[in-house]
């Protein structure tokens, strides 16, 4: 048991180490939030510009998709596939692998840790100026509070399963590199299929009934787009409950695949370079 | 420019070493544009028009961009990566030889995966060409022509602008992608259904309308030709944003200028 809460602690320090590491890159992530809130900007005027020419009613309103736009160019960092740490490629690629094999630590939880640390840091520097500033703008552009207390509750819950979620999703990229060794096409590939199924190129609400099928069996809209929806006040509260069990499914179960696959990648790992 | 093809077709073969990367990435880079153009397809089954322009009138604006694009990133990778020429102090290889450091950059690169890019624009521009009714005599295609050539100077010269700022800040800057991606992705619709100060700075500043907003307007006959000169006048626009390369070669050149070397 001892043994066990070191373990722990051990976590818990290189997930504060990887922050304050994050935190160093001030600039750039400044430079990066005023690049996303350019964006942001075109976005909701290309979007305005369709609802002006729409004569019936639309599954959600502008206002609402104002709300979903500010909140993904905030949390970018959170929920972007491509967003990718070059430190666990380059330990797969050379070798160094070997070093991170000898140490007294689980290989899926370190990653876990270290993968979630770099998306906090990177989107905790982004989001604070983009949110402040999209909040203060004028009526049709401004981002909004949640309608009720309880939906911003629910939206920090989402929020933070969706990380999670999102994480263990990307942790398969990683894995992948064992067997191509080369990620880039097929992490280009995977990354831009998963931002489209969870909303980040066309709002859900706004895809064809089919395609939302196809959306809801799939883990990616539970990333981003339950939590932006709920805060946007498009999902109710009893969805968002039911969501948040979906997503709790969905973790459970790619955790446990990805420490499979992690396992089994390492019992015949080739340890490159010399 | 024998020279320029003698450095291009080495980087050819230097790619196809890894031909299973190659042609991965290559059809990665046909279908990242091409989920947003379905985005956009997706939204005009829900929405009728879009300030009066249809599906298809946008498909030609977002094809021409992305032809434009696709093509100078291929030819003006050397610019896009340039920050670690500065950074590594290779630029003064460069300036040691005797050959302009502009070819000498330009091909220093070349990134031919971008064809999947290029296809898949190639594809939305067809689709649009099939459905616009627009009749393709002499004039309208040298106009596509123009259209085309304007587009990869202005995006080139972006490039530059980019490379240029490495001069002073040595590293890469993330904000130039405003120009080069954010300008992409403005333009790719009609420019009128933006606010009047954005379409103002693209279409006199970086001149990205001029390449596909405006001969657009002329071939799909929104805007009608007062007289023969006029309608000269109309073809001509697109070579506007040729002239754009030419601050950009000068201040380039500024740049090169203040270079001092880094590294050891």
């Amino acid at each position: 048991m001892k043994y066990r809460q070191s373990y722990v602690r051990s976590y818990i320090a290189y997930f504060f180490l990887q922050i304050k590491q994050g935190l160093q890159y001030r600039t750039a992530a400044f430079a990066g939030a005023i690049t996303q809130f350019c964006w942001g900007f075109m976005l909701l005027f290309i979007f305005q510009a369709f609802y002006q020419s729409n004569v019936q009613a639309q599954p959600i309103s502008y206002t609402q998709i104002v709300q979903i736009l500010w909140l993904q160019q905030a949390f970018l960092a959170f929920f972007v596939l491509w967003f990718r740490d070059n430190d666990i490629f380059t330990m797969i690629l050379t070798g160094s692998i070997a070093y991170e094999l000898c140490r007294p630590i689980h290989l899926y939880s370190f990653w876990f840790v270290k993968l979630i640390s770099a998306r906090l840091s990177s989107a905790s520097l982004r989001s604070i100026p983009i949110l402040l500033v999209a909040a203060f703008l004028p009526a049709p552009y401004s981002l909004n509070f949640p309608p009720t207390t309880e939906h911003f509750v629910y939206f920090f819950l989402t929020l933070f399963l969706g990380l999670i979620l999102l994480v263990a999703i990307s942790m398969f990229v990683y894995i992948s590199t064992f067997y191509t060794y080369s990620a880039v096409g097929s992490m280009l590939l995977f990354a831009v299929f998963g931002e489209f199924f969870a909303g980040l190129i066309i709002p859900v609400p706004l895809m064809p009934l089919w395609l939302q099928k196809i959306v809801y069996a799939l883990p990616f809209r539970y990333t981003c787009d339950v939590p932006f929806r709920i805060y946007a006040g498009h999902i109710g509260i009893p969805e968002a409950i039911v969501s948040i069990y979906i997503q709790l499914g969905w973790i459970l179960f790619l955790v446990v695949l990805g420490r499979y696959f992690l396992q089994k990648s390492l019992q015949k790992v080739v340890v490159h370079g010399g | 420019m024998k020279l320029y093809f003698r450095y291009i077709s080495m980087l050819l073969k230097c790619q196809m070493e890894y031909r299973t990367s190659f042609l991965l990435l290559s059809f990665a880079q046909f279908f990242v544009p091409f989920l947003v153009f379905v985005s956009i397809y997706l939204l005009f089954q829900r929405f009728p028009d879009i300030a009066g322009w249809s599906l298809y009138e946008v498909a030609f604006c977002y094809g021409i961009i992305h032809v434009c694009f696709s093509i100078s990133e291929c030819v003006g990778r050397g610019f896009d990566s340039f920050s670690p020429l500065v950074r590594k102090g290779l630029l003064d290889q460069f300036l040691l030889r005797p050959r302009s450091i502009l070819l000498q950059v330009l091909g220093s690169q070349f990134e031919f995966t971008r064809i999947g890019r290029l296809i898949q624009s190639l594809v939305v521009l067809g689709f649009a060409i099939v459905h616009l009714d627009i009749i393709w005599n002499f004039q309208a295609i040298v106009t596509l022509i123009f259209m085309i050539v304007g587009g990869i100077f202005i995006f080139i010269g972006i490039f530059m602008l980019g490379a240029t700022l490495c001069f002073w800040t040595i590293e890469g800057i993330e904000l130039v992608n405003i120009l080069t991606d954010g300008g992409r992705e403005i333009s790719q619709y009609p420019l009128n259904i933006y606010p009047e100060g954005i379409r103002r700075f693209f279409t006199f500043i970086i001149p990205f309308g001029v390449v596909n907003y405006i001969p657009l307007l002329f071939l799909v006959g929104k805007l009608e030709a007062s007289s023969m000169l006029v309608s000269i006048l109309y073809t001509a626009t697109p070579l506007a944003g040729i002239l754009f390369i030419f601050p950009c070669i000068f201040i380039w050149n500024l740049g090169l200028r203040h270079y001092s070397s880094t590294g050891s």
